[in-house]
């Protein structure tokens, strides 16, 4: 029997086509996944994701703990209400998750990770907490909606108080905090503004329902998929996992090296692998010809050799498909995909291909 | 609850089939398909000419989610597949029936048309998934 959010009811009435996803019975979509996809991207969409799990750290050696724990560096936080995105690594530097981390003060961080990896996340993190002056509690009580697009913002401060309003708008990108009744982070997994609501679960069907009356698309897990794809942002389990470094994900970007004193978990293994020249590359991929990339599908390089898709889908906005792959070293501009035995032409580009509802891609 | 044309032929894998009257058939696939499958963006129909065995994989529809095969309900030639899909596959979700055909064969045994379901045989398929 699957979980169900405080907002399934919601899911139903809004006529959703629910499926199991991590345990969860979620919305896939609610009648067009690319409808919603569109208007995520043109106006506000809002989307269930109280399935992802909400951690609070607390205590005096809150940070030295998180230092230790993410490739990431709390450290770089000095502001108040600031979030960082980073991997949680095992000793061999592979991906036991990705996260973001909210700064609250130096014993107080909130810590969201993805709802499939839920146990082993909670398990690996209790067991290193152990040797810190700090504990981790699950927020099980509050709920997550995420509103997003261009309009979101405006939309989602039209419901609140005019000081909370305001708090709301204040927030910078990549900044949450408690607002009232609500945590409001101006963050998202859609490439769009907006923001991440926490919110005491009993609440949290006024709010969607609300938000449903000011005109906020509900949006399912199919346009989650896409709009994340688009924005060039990885998924845990696809395109990363424990067998995975963030050297070959495209996550260099969020391993913090300096200072090179912070002996923080899977370090020495990547300090190896990154003397290595034969790291594979995570690369952006448009398909040249009519088809759709999909997840394992082979990447064929112009010298014989070969990668492969870990994610890869139709992109509503671009009208052709995208995908981001794993290859060897040396990959060519052009590439070929193998799709049902033919093999289609592919372009190499740059991510993001799509950011706040624009075209990356010539 | 979908639409099940009462004068349509149908298979266990959703494709529906139309009896042209003259040794030919339409083929494409069920409301009920389209709607499991969701927004439909790319569909690979086969190619003129080609001969198929009633069972073999023809074509395929993908949606944003998955690809899914399509199968000859029929053996025959493949005499026709719909130009229009090409560049607007989303035809299958909207008409399913009509302007979303999928391919035509040239049947080798008109007889086989029969052993097919019918419209109720095919709604008590589908119910036996639900």
């Amino acid at each position: 029997m699957s979980q169900r959010t405080a907002l399934h009811a919601q899911h139903l009435e809004a006529g959703a086509k629910m499926v199991d996803f991590a345990g969860w019975d979620m919305p896939i979509h609610y009648g067009s996944q690319i409808e919603e996809h569109h208007q995520v991207r043109r106006d506000a969409g809002m989307f269930d994701v109280s399935h992802m799990v909400i951690l609070d750290l607390e205590g005096s050696q809150a940070k030295d703990f998180l230092r230790k724990l993410l490739a990431n560096d709390v450290a770089r936080l000095r502001d108040p209400g600031k979030a960082l995105y980073s991997c949680m690594l095992n000793p061999e530097g592979g991906v036991i998750d990705d996260l973001i981390v909210y700064y609250l003060s130096d014993t107080q961080y909130r810590i969201v990770v993805n709802a499939g990896t839920r146990e082993k996340d909670i398990a690996w993190m209790q067991k290193q907490v152990q040797t810190f002056d700090a504990s981790l509690t699950e927020r099980s009580d509050l709920s997550m909606i995420a509103v997003q697009g261009p309009h979101a913002r405006e939309k989602m401060a039209a419901l609140l108080p005019d000081a909370d309003a305001e708090a709301a708008l204040g927030l910078g990108v990549f900044f949450g905090r408690q607002i009232g009744d609500l945590f409001i982070a101006r963050t998202g997994y859609t490439g769009e503004d907006g923001f991440e609501v926490m919110v005491a679960n009993e609440q949290a069907a006024d709010l969607w329902n609300r938000l449903r009356d000011a005109g906020v698309q509900p949006t399912g897990l199919g346009a989650r998929d896409t709009l994340r794809l688009e924005a060039g942002m990885n998924l845990y389990g696809s395109d990363m996992d424990e067998s995975i470094s963030p050297l070959e994900a495209g996550l260099n970007w969020t391993i913090a090296w300096e200072p090179a004193d912070r002996d923080f978990i899977g370090r020495s293994a990547l300090e190896q692998q990154r003397q290595r020249d034969d790291l594979r590359r995570f690369v952006g991929l448009v398909l040249e010809e009519r088809g759709v990339l999909r997840g394992h599908q082979k990447v064929i390089l112009p010298d014989g050799s070969e990668g492969e898709i870990t994610s890869g889908s139709f992109s509503p906005t671009l009208g052709r498909a995208i995908a981001m792959a794993r290859v060897p070293g040396s990959i060519e501009d052009r590439v070929e995909v193998e799709i049902r035995g033919k093999h289609l032409s592919a372009r190499r580009v740059k991510m993001p291909f799509v950011r706040n509802g624009k075209s990356l891609i010539d | 609850m979908s639409n099940i044309p009462a004068d349509l032929r149908y298979t266990n894998s959703h494709e529906w089939v139309r009896d042209n009257g003259d040794g030919t058939v339409t083929v494409g696939i069920t409301d009920h398909a389209q709607e499991q499958l969701g927004d439909l963006v790319f569909v690979e129909t086969p190619e003129i000419g080609n001969t198929v065995e009633a069972g073999d994989a023809c074509a395929v529809v993908e949606s944003v989610k998955a690809a899914s095969d399509i199968y000859a309900p029929l053996s025959g030639e493949i005499i026709e597949a719909n130009p229009d899909l090409t560049d607007t596959p989303e035809l299958v979700n909207s008409d399913p029936y009509g302007a979303g055909w999928i391919f035509q064969i040239r049947i080798e045994d008109e007889d086989a048309l029969e052993e097919l379901h019918s419209a109720e045989a095919y709604e008590a398929v589908i119910a036996e998934e639900e």
